[in-house]
């Protein structure tokens, strides 16, 4: 899988077309927070599906935000206003562009990832009904699992969860097999949190949409790793929170097609969403406000604008490359580890590396990695079901970003080797 | 196995120079252990925590408490010890005396009961704790 991108990479920097620019080093530079040390040891943040770190350029848009605009938007008779209201809509232009939307109305902020996916099963548990069916997967994260099982139970319509097979990936064949025309909702993620496992969205949308479902893409850990195209995806939702995106906390988006957006019952109400209002009645503004209620999270959909200008910077095939390198790094120093059981073995993975360490339970893996500056998460990584599926209370895993290097990979299993000493 | 005193455990531990050896110590204070029955692995005595799981099993009266406890991780057992040396065969009014916060300070392990580490120990604390006010 790693070949063809860095193959791609490589010719392009013979062509001279797109240098191969991508040096991770010189990216580290720009991570204040990478360049820390712990108790005498350099931070190895291997935690990156968490949340990514954040580049100087990004706090510097915040900085400067809270330093020179700070205003409320849309409203103001004022010149801060006035300014803090561009700064905002033009990272809406940034995000939209991005993820090549067909227009800025079909970008709504939302909290992050969860928020995004609440708003869209609010409508869901208004228009379905009983008979109605609605598909999810087994490797989901929870803020796409309680969220349509609560669909579910609101609106009488069955939930159907599709397999995954031993190794973490997605039973296609159980996919076609259990759409029907029945299938109101499919709801999947494009990259498992806790696996890694990169589903394959581009044939599996265009056959859910064939049944005339809605779809969505939890793409909370595919915003940032890899280009995402919603046009030439075809789904009708795309949800991402920034701060997996080198952007903020609190900030995130629901891209959604503009003639399903516009009908798609409102979710909170109050301000800034309505167009008329009179104490008995109110109407619902035009996108992407009416799905917007409230005094917006203004900062940091700025510092979501200025994650993507930032990343847009790199060759994009180049970081996929590098990324594709640390992944396949990683397995083949898991598979000569002794004791190291690879939790999620799909074929097509990137960015997390989830494990068992035998005769360790993965809280003391986590422990006494962090004694030696190496962070990772371990527990169930809000997948539950999943954990169950596969027959463990939880995992250890460590998860990258374009930022991640070889040397990190080493120091995490030279750490390891210490804790396996330390647990024998 | 006879549990240490709180009084032997800081002795010991103020002993050790490197991390490797005072975690070494924990881990060994919880391979020794003895064995939780397995039927008192119940739901009713679990403690749930998001990274790792704890079992408590009380007995006694208002003069006297016992506990016996397991958890699944190692460090968070060898650490269980620890909570036990203040609290085993205790009276319900020195449990509720005893001062687990400086006791982990003084151990340098604060980290471990503290509110952002899902290990069930800081539950665990407040669980023995409740048990000795109802029994009181």
């Amino acid at each position: 899988m790693a070949t063809s991108n860095i193959e791609r990479a490589l010719r392009k920097n013979e062509r001279g077309a797109v240098a191969l620019s991508f040096d991770v080093y010189e990216v580290r530079k720009q991570f204040p927070v990478l360049q820390r040390e712990i108790d005498g040891n350099p931070l190895v943040y291997l935690d990156n599906a968490a949340t990514t770190q954040k580049p100087q350029a990004v706090i510097d848009a915040l900085v400067s935000y809270y330093s020179n605009n700070n205003s409320n938007v849309h409203r103001g008779a004022h010149i801060l206003a006035d300014e803090a209201t561009r700064l905002y809509e033009a990272a809406r232009d940034s995000v939209a562009g991005f993820v090549n939307a067909f227009s800025r109305k079909e970008v709504i902020w939302t909290s992050g990832t969860t928020e995004a996916i609440n708003i869209v099963a609010n409508g869901a548990k208004q228009l379905l009904s009983p008979g109605d069916e609605v598909m999810v997967t087994q490797m989901e994260h929870h803020a796409n699992l309680v969220t349509w099982q609560q669909v579910c139970k609101h609106s009488g319509a069955t939930l159907k969860v599709v397999p995954i097979n031993d190794d973490g990936e997605l039973v296609v064949e159980q996919f076609h097999q259990m759409l029907s025309d029945n299938t109101k909702f499919v709801a999947m993620p494009h990259i498992s949190n806790a696996l890694g496992t990169i589903n394959p969205i581009e044939e599996l949308i265009p056959a859910a949409k064939a049944k005339g479902a809605w779809v969505l893409i939890d793409g909370a850990q595919g915003i940032a790793h890899g280009v995402v195209d919603v046009q030439a995806l075809g789904c009708d939702f795309y949800a991402f929170s920034g701060h997996k995106f080198f952007a903020p906390t609190g900030i995130g988006a629901l891209w959604g097609k503009e003639d399903v957006l516009k009908d798609w019952p409102v979710w909170q109400t109050g301000g800034e969403m309505i167009s008329e209002v009179s104490y008995e009645d109110a109407s619902w503004g035009e996108l992407p406000n009416r799905l917007e209620a409230g005094t917006p999270n203004i900062a940091g959909a700025i510092g979501l604008g200025a994650a993507v200008e930032w990343f847009k910077q790199f060759d994009i095939d180049a970081v996929k490359a590098h990324e594709e390198a640390i992944m396949q790094y990683a397995v083949e120093k898991a598979k000569a580890f002794p004791g190291f059981i690879i939790k999620g073995n799909a074929k097509n993975k990137i960015g997390v590396l989830s494990f068992l360490l035998e005769g360790g339970h993965p809280a003391d893996i986590g422990f006494l990695l962090d004694k030696q500056g190496v962070a990772i998460r371990t527990g169930d990584h809000c997948a539950q079901p999943l954990m169950n599926r596969l027959g463990v209370p939880g995992t250890a895993r460590a998860s990258f970003s374009m930022y991640t290097t070889k040397e990190e990979i080493d120091a995490l299993f030279d750490a390891l080797k210490k804790v396996q000493m330390m647990l024998m | 196995m006879t549990l240490p005193t709180t009084e032997e455990i800081l002795d010991d531990l103020g002993f050790f120079d490197s991390w490797e050896e005072r975690y070494k110590y924990i881990i060994d204070l919880g391979k020794a252990l003895p064995a939780f029955p397995d039927e008192l692995h119940t739901p009713e005595r679990l403690v749930k925590g998001c990274q790792s799981n704890v079992w408590l099993e009380v007995a006694g009266n208002n003069q006297r408490l016992e506990f016996i406890v397991d958890s699944d991780a190692i460090i968070v057992k060898g650490l269980l010890v620890l909570v036990l040396a203040a609290f085993n065969e205790k009276s319900p009014s020195d449990i509720l005396d005893f001062d687990i916060d400086g006791y982990f300070q003084a151990l340098d392990l604060e980290r471990h009961i503290s509110p952002t580490r899902g290990n069930g120990l800081r539950a665990i604390v407040a669980k023995i704790k409740g048990i000795a006010q109802a029994t009181q």
